[in-house]
């Protein structure tokens, strides 16, 4: 099926699939790192396993990004 | 407020800048913005921010300046290593533009400093390395209903997103800091040092139009960039009801520091 995955249209071989094995075809390596929005809503990672993805659903994968001030920083 | 002449040829190229103007440029010297992180997004951000005559700039860093910053941290020098880095930026800032009032708070944000810092401030800047004080800073802001500019940057990517009241916070985003030892920094990953500039330069944009009302902020908006492709792409964020802090049913009500670091970044550099 079509999704519209990080704002392309990409084809999906599985006709049926959920968020987390929409992550594993995607290869996304550390899914505890991304934030998912389904067309437009953010998915709790709790229902990740038992989110259903449709034709043409928009899926957003956002990752966490650090960085910006020093690297040597540890907050503690 | 009335601009001298001198004040009337520095700041030219904004006064005559369309929606800007005379008017505009009086609210940028009145404004006051927090920048907290003198680093790879303060540095520009602090840089822009001087030279357009932001009235009061807040400089939050309990860092000294190291040789490995000199290559994207742009407001510090070579002769000014193992200086704080909030001195070696306001010694810039004077220079860049001496009508500028620098606070230097040599010090890190934490759950106890935090809202003593931001309360005199019209808009503050997360220009941090680390999720404990992103989350921290949003926290704040968010609580105290005070717009902010959240900001990230990895290897060649960078993103981010503004907020003000009402609108998405960056834990409607990601509800909580990613698990300790997952996120890669800068010291781990590596960072190109004009990804940084690109960031804190759309920081210092928001903060000055937020202060001017020009234009539209990025809020309800992420904006993402890959500068390996030169790709942007602002994915529309909404404010979500399951957010633990604006949500409905809120769990966090007060500011804690978050226990991790990062990771360990002394034997993982």
């Amino acid at each position: 099926m079509d999704l519209i995955i990080n704002g392309s249209t990409e084809k999906i071989k599985q006709d049926t699939l959920t968020v987390v094995e929409l992550l594993a075809v995607k290869k996304v390596e550390a899914p505890e790192m991304v934030s998912v929005q389904l067309n437009g809503e953010f998915v709790r990672r709790a229902d990740f396993a038992a989110t259903p993805l449709k034709e043409n659903d928009a899926v957003d994968f956002l990752y966490f990004m650090g960085g910006g001030a020093d690297d040597e920083r540890i907050y503690d | 407020m009335s601009f001298t002449d001198e004040q009337l040829e520095r700041y030219s190229r904004h006064i005559i800048l369309k929606n800007v103007g005379i008017e505009g440029q009086e609210k940028i010297c009145a404004g006051k913005v927090l920048i907290v992180g003198a680093g790879g997004l303060g540095a520009p951000a602090a840089l822009y921010l001087a030279a357009a005559g932001v009235g009061t700039i807040g400089l939050v860093d309990g860092d000294v300046v190291d040789r490995t910053n000199l290559q994207r941290q742009v407001i510090h020098f070579t002769p000014d290593i193992g200086k704080p880095k909030v001195i070696s930026a306001q010694e810039k800032i004077a220079q860049i533009n001496p009508e500028v009032k620098v606070n230097a708070y040599h010090t890190l944000a934490l759950a106890h400093n935090i809202n003593d810092l931001i309360k005199d401030y019209d808009f503050i800047i997360d220009a941090t390395d680390n999720f404990p004080a992103k989350f921290l800073i949003n926290d704040a802001c968010v609580l105290a209903g005070k717009p902010f500019s959240h900001g990230g940057i990895l290897r060649f990517d960078g993103q981010t997103m503004t907020h003000l009241p009402g609108t998405a916070c960056y834990r409607c985003v990601f509800d909580a800091p990613p698990p300790k030892n997952l996120v890669p920094t800068c010291a781990q990953a590596g960072v190109l040092g004009a990804v940084a500039g690109m960031l804190g330069t759309i920081q210092a944009a928001e903060a000055l139009k937020y202060l001017t009302g020009v234009g539209e902020l990025l809020t309800n908006r992420l904006l993402i960039f890959d500068a390996l492709t030169m790709n942007f792409r602002a994915v529309k964020i909404r404010r979500s009801d399951n957010c633990p802090l604006c949500g409905k049913h809120p769990s966090i009500t007060k500011l804690e520091d978050a226990e991790q670091p990062v990771c360990d970044l002394k034997s993982g550099g």
